[in-house]
């Protein structure tokens, strides 16, 4: 397809002119390349190239034990590392069908919560960047470095934790978690507003944000576009509450569901679901059974033969994880079903007719990480 | 009313005398054109080195950050680590780019602040050249600077960087109408072009006092407009880096970028300067009325520090609104001016007009 539409502007219209945006590029957060044609200023359509991070995990994967791929699986979508890990090891303890700790699955659910928060933290900054606000970085990484002290602490690691392991944990928490936990909870309740004072309430950003990238329901549903990005169109694809996993069925929340459908909608449903996510935390956070960090398992986990299959709700939307076992401890095909993947390819859609400037701000909102894409 | 405020023709008349006595007139004339030349060269460096380092520090007051700490005292020496680093920086050649004209850009961007910085009054006596026709010649110098842009993005061949000249040719020569029209707001009001008249027009209140709402808002459009003519943010899209890499000068290494960088914020010193001189009475040291006495102890501050303290006051509101703003989409950016500001600059204009008329400033 794409080669046809080259063909097409190399004997069409000359004022039409192809630029490439990437992989070296300041927005595309990442190594990805877009091939944008451009008339003037207004894109007519873009084909996004991937594959400049491709590390082969699912292959990597088959060659491991199930241990040792949870750390592959951080690799992928590096800001909700977390769930990624998580996604692995639903799926193998469904397999071997293990009854994990009460404490294990709550401890779970507050460090996604927490995953989610940094993430989203980390896509306000660059969203700001993106659109020329500069200040914003600087304001999100000042209050998710308190989050990443909160995993430092706990796991050794800030950012490919690892932590999640099948059957329940590495090891416990630290025995400041909770504590810092709450005062971080605190703390950013009192900083979050700061966030819609500097660009929420901003005219020039509500401008340049509200109605670009209008996503239909019926586009977000037909493209896959799942997470925030998906949410903003009012298309209900949360897995918490389609699945719950962990202590999702414990809590109370609510599914932020955005209907302007455009870059704007997204940008609130992502600020509505840190004030969710700090409530989630909330409940959990006092109430952690004591126990053990893990079940018993086998130093050495062989899943039945079989085809298994799991999906958890990431900072950026549904990752489904399928694995088919002959047996053996490594896996003999193991697929993941990543959120961006999906998300990427919608951009084409959402982003032709609109200028530049607006190719990055729906770029942007869309809150594309390219491992995760490449795998 | 100044009378005992310093006036700086008297050290130049001196000069001047002490060179008559020494050799013939005319090189006397050649030897003040060397000095004063090489003075501007010192002061436009120094300026440069000076407000790169104000930038990071406002800038990183702004965003909870400590800025250059390291190089020196305060990291005052940053700066210049910096420009010894651009200076020995390869000049990279651009295969298929037009030599001629890719090299000639960054000089004819650095000229047209060169010239605008002659006609400005640093102090009372202290101007190179003060024309008749001042505000005109600034508006006109200032606005040959886009030219050097539009051959840099031109030649570069480089698709971003022509995106970004395009844009920033757009840009200028838009927002030119509006500095234009909001400094003719004060011309009629001082009925003079010549900025040392303007000046001391103000002696007995700054323009932006004495002018009634329509100079506050001749000082708004004024503080708009002259920031997207310097290109800066939140109207940066000629060198918007999170769209086009670094826009016209993407291609430009090593002093050559230096120079564009340099004349970006020798440019934001020029229009503050004059955004000074307009509305905030430049020299002038703040006078009300005929308050007698006030008015003497204001002049014991020195007429160069209150130029200073004012140009710095703009450019300090320049930089806070880089470092606040998001950057506007370029038909924003355009219905901003032709819908809005310029509108609004006619009628106040008329408006002056009347008030001017009717004899109700002050």
């Amino acid at each position: 397809m794409s080669e046809e539409i080259i063909k097409d502007v190399m004997v069409g219209e000359n004022e039409d002119y192809i630029i490439n945006m990437g992989p070296q590029h300041p927005s595309t957060h990442g190594v990805l390349r877009l091939e944008v044609c451009l008339k003037g200023e207004t894109v007519k359509y873009l084909i996004p190239h991937i594959g400049y991070i491709h590390r082969g995990i699912e292959k990597m994967c088959e060659a491991d034990t199930y241990q040792q791929l949870i750390h592959l699986t951080d690799r992928m979508d590096y800001l909700s590392a977390h769930m990624n890990n998580e996604a692995v090891c639903l799926c193998v303890e469904d397999a071997l069908q293990v009854e994990i700790p009460e404490r294990v699955k709550y401890i779970r659910t507050i460090l996604d919560e927490l995953n989610r928060i940094a993430s989203h933290q980390l896509w306000w900054c660059a969203f700001g960047m993106d659109l020329g606000a500069l200040t914003s970085f600087f304001y999100g990484l000042r209050d998710r470095e308190h989050i990443l002290d909160i995993f430092e602490e706990s796991f050794g690691s800030r950012l490919l934790h690892s932590f999640v392991m099948p059957g329940g944990l590495m090891h416990d928490v630290h025995p400041n978690f909770q504590k810092r936990t709450k005062e971080f909870i605190k703390y950013f309740r009192k900083k979050l507003p700061e966030y819609d004072q500097l660009l929420t309430g901003n005219i020039i950003f509500q401008n340049r944000a509200k109605g670009i990238g209008y996503m239909s329901r019926e586009t977000a549903i037909g493209y896959g576009v799942t997470g925030p990005s998906g949410r903003g169109s009012n298309f209900a694809c949360d897995v918490r509450k389609i699945a719950p996993y962990g202590a999702y069925d414990k809590v109370q929340f609510n599914e932020i569901l955005g209907t302007g459908c455009d870059t704007f909608a997204r940008y609130q449903v992502r600020m509505a679901e840190m004030w969710e996510s700090m409530n989630i935390i909330e409940q959990l956070i006092d109430n952690i059974p004591e126990g053990d960090y893990t079940a018993k398992m086998k130093p050495i986990i062989k899943l039945p033969a079989g085809e298994y299959f799991r999906r958890v709700e990431t900072a950026r939307g549904e990752l489904a994880v399928y694995v088919v076992s002959d047996g053996n401890k490594t896996p003999y095909r193991m697929k993941f079903r990543t959120p961006n993947f999906s998300n990427l390819f919608v951009l084409n859609t959402l982003a032709s007719g609109h200028k530049i400037a607006d190719l990055i701000a729906i770029s942007g909102s869309l809150d594309l990480v390219i491992p995760d894409i490449d795998r | 009313m100044s009378s005992n405020l310093y006036d700086f023709s008297t050290l130049t008349g001196s000069i001047h005398a002490a060179l008559s006595g020494m050799m013939s007139s005319g090189w006397v004339v050649f030897t003040e054109l060397v000095l004063i030349g090489l003075l501007f060269l010192l002061f436009y460096a120094l300026l440069g080195l000076f407000l790169v380092y104000l930038e990071r520090k406002v800038c990183a007051i702004i965003q909870n950050r400590v800025g250059p700490n390291r190089v020196g005292k305060w990291g005052l020496l940053q700066t210049i680590a910096d420009l010894i680093k651009l200076l020995l920086k390869e000049l990279i050649p651009i295969r298929k780019a037009d030599p001629i004209l890719f090299n000639l850009a960054p000089f004819i961007v650095i000229l047209a602040s060169f010239m605008a910085m002659a006609a400005l009054p640093f102090a009372k006596g202290l101007q190179a050249v003060d024309f008749n026709i001042g505000v005109f010649y600034v508006m006109a110098v200032s606005s040959l600077g886009v030219v050097g842009i539009l051959l840099a993005g031109w030649s570069s061949n480089s698709k971003y960087s022509l995106i970004g000249a395009i844009r920033s040719g757009a840009q200028i020569v838009s927002y030119e109408l509006s500095v234009g029209l909001s400094i003719l707001a004060i011309v009629v009001f001082s009925g003079t072009m010549q900025l040392s008249g303007i000046v001391e027009s103000q002696a007995d209140g700054w323009w932006l006092f004495k002018g009634h709402i329509p100079a506050l808002i001749a000082f708004v459009i004024f503080l708009i407009a002259s920031t997207a003519e310097i290109n800066r943010g939140p109207f940066d899209l000629a060198e918007a880096e999170s769209e086009l890499t670094a826009g016209f000068h993407t291609e430009y290494s090593g002093i050559k970028f230096a120079f564009f960088f340099l004349a970006e914020y020798i440019n934001m010193f020029i229009v503050a300067a004059i955004g000074a001189t307009v509305f905030l009475g430049g020299w002038m040291p703040f006078h009300i009325g005929n308050w007698e006495g006030f008015n003497h102890i204001m002049n014991y501050i020195p007429s160069i520090v209150w130029f200073f303290l004012k140009t710095f006051f703009i450019v300090y509101l320049i930089m806070w609104f880089k470092w606040t703003f998001p950057r506007l989409r370029i038909d924003q950016l355009l219905t901003l001016e032709w819908k809005y500001l310029l509108p609004i600059s006619l009628v106040n204009i008329v408006f002056i007009a009347f008030i001017v008329l009717m004899g109700w400033h002050f």
